[in-house]
């Protein structure tokens, strides 16, 4: 199986890398839009800011090559805000794969720490990514923005008010959370993802 | 609900786990990423690696640690030791690491920190500071706690906080060895003070210290390295403990 990683100004591609790579799987990390459009699967990864890495993508017309991709895609943490359609942070218009919004935490009370940052559990899990043996999992969030509970929330997480742990619409999944770093359950995931 | 961490710290020389005397069930108990597996089989839920290697050699091992780690081990994990500029931030994450720790390059310059942030993003700047309590007042160190600052621990931790710190590791060293429990009431002052998340260290020598740390401390990690090594207290027995007494764990 091909599996490529889109490659730009992101950090920990590679914890992505290796932990495909544990799984047994040799990905190539790149963004070249033939080996994009060719791989069995396509992993979106990302730690960065919204505007800054959305004008990276246009200037590299990866924009267009993620939202045309028609395999099974999987966008994770600031990957899967990216895939939203307007992020609050930096005002920044989206790829609108999936029409919802990214927004800032706002602590409610003293104890919401922001980012979200740690282990917390998924619930309300959809088939596709999870199976219901992965209902009330522990995963490893670090996060400052959310996408609230929409039509395409794949899993729900609760931090100050509920919000998507998991997206999925057509060939499109993505996940808050980062399975790469998620321990065994993250295992799981990646294992479900590669097996779409 | 985000539960609280428990976090085994491995002090690194040389590449290899510096060993205690009686380091139980690990097959090789130098080898620091057997070590660190061992541990996340067992529920840790982050580690700290600590490179106490002064040589530049030594840091060239070490940068070939991390990414062995990186590739071996599935939980996030946080590297520390000798870390004074922008560059070897960029070396360690680079190479893998989730996080780095900063304890006297920040206290010498805190500008740093507000780079890291800057050029990494908060989340993966750890401030470590070091304090011993003396004459009313918590006073921070230098150098793994040989020189003493002018900075005064609360005030410290404010400030890494203004500069963009993304979490605070705050060791006792009145407390660090003697396993008497955590600092729980500066801990509790620092939880007060912070928006960010405090991780206690120094001073766990059992359960008991765990759970009072996170619930008359209010600290969200607890990072040990002696009883977990000595295996004193098995991670999974110590989560059931923790659970039993209602505190929120990953089990």
């Amino acid at each position: 199986m091909e599996v490529a990683i889109i490659k730009y100004n992101a950090g920990n591609i590679y914890s992505v890398s290796y932990a495909l790579k544990r799984l047994g799987i040799e990905a190539t990390i790149t963004a070249d839009p033939e080996l994009l459009h060719k791989a069995d699967k396509v992993i979106f990864p990302g730690v960065g800011e919204a505007q800054t890495t959305m004008d990276y993508l246009k200037k590299h017309k990866l924009d267009t090559i993620i939202k045309d991709l028609k395999q099974p895609v999987l966008g994770i943490c600031l990957g899967m805000q990216l895939m939203c359609r307007h992020s609050e942070e930096g005002d920044a218009e989206c790829l609108g794969i999936f029409d919802t919004e990214v927004k800032r935490f706002i602590p409610q009370k003293h104890e919401d720490k922001v980012p979200h940052m740690g282990w917390n559990t998924i619930t309300n899990v959809k088939e596709g990514l999870f199976n219901t043996q992965l209902e009330n999992q522990f995963v490893y969030f670090v996060h400052s923005f959310y996408v609230p509970i929409n039509d395409f929330t794949a899993a729900t997480t609760e931090y100050i008010h509920p919000f998507s742990a998991s997206l999925h619409k057509d060939n499109f999944y993505a996940t808050q959370f980062h399975p790469e770093k998620s321990g065994q359950i993250g295992e799981v995931i990646l294992h479900n993802f590669l097996n779409l | 609900m985000l539960a609280k961490r428990i976090v085994p710290c491995l002090d690194i020389k040389d590449g290899k786990t510096v060993k205690g005397v009686n380091f139980v069930n690990f097959r090789d108990a130098g080898d620091p990423v057997e070590l660190g597996a061992q541990y996340s089989r067992e529920g840790a839920d982050e580690l700290v690696y600590l490179d106490i290697t002064a040589s530049h050699e030594g840091r060239k091992t070490f940068t070939e640690l991390v990414r062995k780690v990186a590739a071996n081990i599935s939980i996030p994990f946080t590297v520390g030791g000798g870390i004074n500029e922008l560059k070897d931030v960029d070396r360690l994450l680079s190479a893998g690491a989730d996080k780095v720790s900063i304890n006297s390059a920040a206290l010498r310059n805190p500008k740093l920190i507000e780079e890291i942030a800057k050029n990494f993003g908060s989340q993966v700047c750890v401030v470590a500071i070091d304090a011993n309590f003396e004459d009313n007042n918590w006073i921070c160190y230098l150098n793994g706690g040989r020189i003493p600052t002018d900075k005064h621990l609360f005030q410290w931790a404010s400030e890494a906080e203004s500069l963009g710190a993304g979490e605070i590791l705050f060791t006792s060293m009145t407390h660090d060895g003697v396993k008497t429990g955590y600092a729980n009431e500066a801990l509790a002052t620092l939880a007060d003070n912070l928006h960010i998340p405090v991780i206690a260290s120094g001073g766990a020598g059992n359960m008991e210290h765990f759970r009072d740390a996170f619930i008359a401390g209010k600290a969200d990690a607890a990072l040990a390295a002696s009883v977990f090594h000595f295996g004193e207290i098995g991670i999974r027995d110590l989560k059931q403990y923790l659970l039993k007494e209602g505190v929120n764990v990953r089990i």
